[in-house]
């Protein structure tokens, strides 16, 4: 059993030489050959995604800083408007407020002026009436001019304070 | 050597073995126990002629001895050089089949797949670790080898079938195409000069004459040992199962019958793994031994400059 046989060492020798040269040819050129072209295109592919990714990133962020951007310029809007619309109302209400007190005023002031106008007419009439009447009730004698002073004067104190 | 191809397909070994095993039962001694044994063993051993299905012991033609000098060469075809040839046809068959299929189909599919798978492996387990990059272009021959080898072991395990990587001077010439393949990469990485100046050793002259014979010794156990290594693991491996039939003639008895046939079925499966683990020991063993010389070249650079 462990006799050389030198016959079967050449035979192993040349079928082993033979296929090496064959197969070299026929298949581990090309297997290897396909094997490196396509690690080659897997690597040309991995760097053209982690590209493609990085910027999808890009895009993202920059989208995600516009949507933050144009947030931040609407609450600012808003704000400004809420601000603005206060801003007003109180106005508007300040104004109604002094154009009713203004109002208020004037017609206080009519009344007032009324009032005296009315005063002073009645005291007229009051007197005239007074006049007439204690003419009517007192002698005829009675001096007018007389005793017109001392009605004034009564008149004067009874009227309201 | 298989189960099935000694059980089913060798009536004659089975009958002569049995024959012997029915006298073991009288009173015979050592002598019909040798004469089953020889009938066992001749399944390992190379033989003038092969067994095949149906035509049963088919004889090989035989080829008159050639005389170069005074070496005799006997060039007959023997049983493992059937095999060898056997193994060579499937490798050449399954290898192109491959090929084929990869330059085919953009992404690998089915045989092409796995064929990669080994090949890929043996790009980057075995060559490029040990010889870098540079060792790429000693692929074609590292790949040979590793299939071949495979394909050579795989084929004992069938029926009918023989490993020829079972017998030592299959092993003999791969081991001597490794040795050449070692020292092709080593002179072709270091130069020839480098080269010849390492087997000094980088001692003084005056031991040369000590050293340099050491190191050329040295060249040759290492492919020396691939030799042995492969063909003791292949022979081992089938003296195993040898021996295990062997017993059911001993004993002639039905558990121990069932018995051995499990630890053959059993030790079928690790012949299995053996037959890949050896091609994969006998690849990366001859990767080492042909990087070790293509890296010697650049520490012998820098002890030459030294000197």
């Amino acid at each position: 059993m462990l006799e050389l046989n030198p016959g079967l060492i050449l035979w192993t020798i040349i079928t082993f030489i033979a296929v090496l040269f064959v197969l070299r040819k026929m298949a581990w050129r090309p297997l290897l050959g396909a094997l490196t072209s396509r690690e080659e295109q897997i690597q040309t592919m991995l760097r053209q995604a982690e590209d493609a990714q990085a910027e999808a990133r890009r895009f993202l962020e920059e989208n995600r800083r516009q949507l933050a951007q144009a947030e931040e310029q609407s609450q600012r809007v808003i704000r400004e408007g809420r601000n603005m619309a206060e801003k007003l109302k109180a106005e508007i209400i300040e104004k109604a407020n002094q154009s009713s007190r203004h109002m208020i005023d004037q017609a206080k002031d009519e009344i007032r002026r009324e009032k005296e106008t009315a005063l002073v007419e009645l005291r007229s009439e009051v007197a005239d009436l007074a006049i007439a009447a204690a003419e009517k009730i007192i002698d005829a004698n009675l001096d007018a001019l007389k005793h017109r002073k001392i009605i004034d004067d009564i008149i004067k104190d009874i009227r309201p304070s | 050597m298989t189960l099935s191809s000694f059980v089913s397909a060798d009536a004659d070994t089975t009958r002569r073995a049995v024959e012997g095993a029915v006298a073991l039962d009288g009173p015979a001694g050592p002598q019909t126990m040798g004469e089953l044994f020889h009938q066992l063993f001749q399944h390992v051993q190379d033989a003038p002629e092969i067994e095949l299905p149906l035509l049963g012991h088919v004889h090989l033609p035989h080829i008159s001895p050639l005389h170069i000098g005074g070496v005799t060469l006997d060039i007959s075809i023997t049983k493992h050089v059937v095999f060898l040839w056997v193994a060579a046809a499937l490798l050449i068959m399954l290898a192109t089949l491959a090929a084929r299929s990869n330059r085919k189909n953009r992404v690998p599919k089915g045989w092409g797949n796995l064929m990669e798978l080994f090949v890929v492996f043996v790009r980057d387990e075995i060559v490029v670790p040990n010889m870098g990059t540079a060792g790429v272009k000693y692929m074609p021959y590292v790949l040979t080898t590793f299939f071949y080898i495979l394909i050579m072991n795989l084929l004992g395990l069938i029926p009918y079938g023989s490993s020829a990587t079972a017998n030592i001077s299959v092993t003999g010439g791969l081991a001597l195409i490794a040795f050449i393949m070692i020292q092709v990469a080593a002179i072709k990485s270091q130069g020839i000069a480098h080269y010849l100046a390492h087997l000094t050793g980088g001692v003084p002259w005056p031991l040369w004459p000590i050293m340099i014979p050491i190191e050329i010794l040295g060249l040759f156990t290492k492919p020396f040992a691939l030799c042995i290594r492969l063909f003791a693991n292949m022979t081992g491996g089938h003296l195993v199962i040898v021996s295990l039939f062997g017993l059911i003639f001993i004993f002639k008895s039905y558990p121990i019958a069932l018995t051995t046939t499990a630890f053959v079925v059993a030790i079928n499966f690790l012949e299995l793994f053996v037959a890949f683990l050896q091609a994969y020991v006998f690849t990366m063993l001859t990767c080492i031994f042909m990087g070790l010389g293509m890296q010697v070249g650049h520490d012998e650079h820098r002890e030459d400059h030294a000197h």
